[in-house]
């Protein structure tokens, strides 16, 4: 094919990354490129310009608590971190296979921003906050806040997601994907969850779905039902309040609804007497 | 732009647009043709190189982000005539039929034997699991990787 003919501006540092955005707004941003050049081949992203992060200092790294994840850590690093918690570290192995998690990277996943992005659901549960920078400063979005709908995001033109900030968690988090196969499928169906019980008492909850809407989103009717009393995994049929899937090549809204209740049902279930 | 890398452990000079895709510069700009194309969205694994000793897709990765970089393809893998082990034993377990997915699983296969040159089956299935064969069903390359250094000790004793 005919390589776009794009201006491509390379950041080496995060002040040059900063400069470079303030300066060309327009530019695409480009990490580890495996979504951007999947919409270039397709002939589905009009790019006037490129802003490479890749290889850009000061947005790398996990911190050594696991509570802080550079933006462009990729889903190799991740997988193989430790500290990170386990949903985490096991929905890093889900993301497309070998060659795709070397090269992909958490922050492009979030910016992407697409409903069926793997990890999406599992920032939501973790009540993950998103570090924006520019050269205006510095602010923090919870993920909750992050996703504004089809493809838009809290981002400014101007700004570029530095990390991602995991907060300490009394609870487990847990992550399902369902995909055609194991490798290399786009979600289906997307789970990630947060529970903190006490005494059969359920004290904390966050349950998010991906590619059942046009944002990852919470199951705010299942959580509000759960918070403060037993596990009920009759519940599950509750999702239905909040999630509004589509048909599409991947799936029917059908199965996707249908799937999304039987995962949660199988989840609370596994949950009983924790 | 003005590209400076290696590839195969060769200086690299060659001026090209930064988003060219890594094959296109691979293969056409450097006639180096056993890269293969599949499906050219990184679902099928044929254009896998490895990039500072990780596996990439390299319809996925526009020149601009090889600059510096080291870039390894099914060339490099061979040590003049000599074979890699990888290889020779993809020969002796068939683990090759028509051969436009073998360039993608080799590389891969040497990505994982790096990390791990005693993989447990487990660990072979899942290195491989980003490439695609239509041929041989996969037990034949996963025996082949599975047994590739072994074959490759007994050889030399």
């Amino acid at each position: 094919m005919l390589a776009s003919n794009a201006p491509v501006y390379t950041a080496k540092t995060l002040a040059q990354a900063l400069q470079l955005r303030a300066d060309h707004p327009e530019a695409v941003l480009l990490a580890g490129g495996t979504d951007v050049m999947v919409f270039l081949e397709a002939d589905r992203l009009e790019a006037p310009a490129f802003l490479n992060l890749w290889g850009c200092e000061g947005l790398h790294g996990i911190s050594e608590d696991g509570r802080k994840i550079g933006a462009l850590c990729t889903w190799a690093e991740l997988k193989e971190h430790p500290a990170l918690p386990m949903a985490l570290r096991a929905c890093a192995r889900t993301v497309g296979a070998a060659q795709i998690q070397a090269r992909g990277t958490v922050g492009g996943n979030i910016a992407n921003a697409s409903p069926a992005g793997d990890s999406l659901p599992l920032w939501l549960a973790a009540d993950a906050r998103f570090t924006l920078q520019s050269l205006r400063g510095r602010r923090e979005v919870a993920a909750s806040d992050f996703f504004l709908g089809y493809r838009k995001t809290a981002l400014a033109a101007d700004e570029i997601l530095v990390d991602i900030q995991l907060p300490v968690q009394k609870g487990e988090l847990y992550y399902k994907k369902v995909g055609t196969r194991l490798a290399q499928a786009i979600s289906k169906v997307v789970l990630g969850a947060y529970v903190h019980q006490e005494g059969g008492v359920v004290r904390e909850l966050r349950v998010a779905l991906g590619a059942v809407a046009p944002v990852p989103l919470r199951c705010r009717a299942l959580e509000e039902a759960l918070v403060g009393g037993p596990v009920r995994p009759e519940l599950a049929a509750l999702v239905h309040q909040d999630i509004r899937p589509i048909d599409d090549v991947r799936s029917s809204a059908h199965y996707r609804a249908k799937v999304a209740e039987n995962i949660l049902r199988t989840w609370l279930g596994s949950l009983r007497g924790c | 732009m003005r590209l400076e890398c290696r590839v195969n452990n060769q200086a690299v000079s060659v001026e090209t647009a930064p988003m060219t895709r890594l094959i296109d510069l691979l293969r056409e700009d450097l006639r180096l043709t056993g890269t293969k194309e599949g499906c050219g969205e990184g679902e099928c694994g044929a254009c896998t190189v490895l990039i500072d000793t990780k596996p990439a897709c390299s319809c996925l990765v526009p020149a601009v982000q090889v600059q510096d970089a080291h870039v390894v393809t099914v060339e490099g893998l061979a040590k003049g005539e000599q074979l890699a082990a990888v290889q020779q034993a993809f020969l002796e377990f068939g683990g090759a039929q028509c051969g436009i997915c073998t360039p993608g699983f080799l590389v891969m296969a040497q990505a994982l034997l790096n990390e791990h040159p005693h993989p447990t089956r487990e660990q072979v299935r899942e290195a491989l699991a980003g490439n695609l064969c239509r041929c041989t069903g996969y037990q034949k390359i996963v025996d082949a990787v599975e047994n590739a250094l072994a074959g490759a000790e007994h050889a030399r004793q």
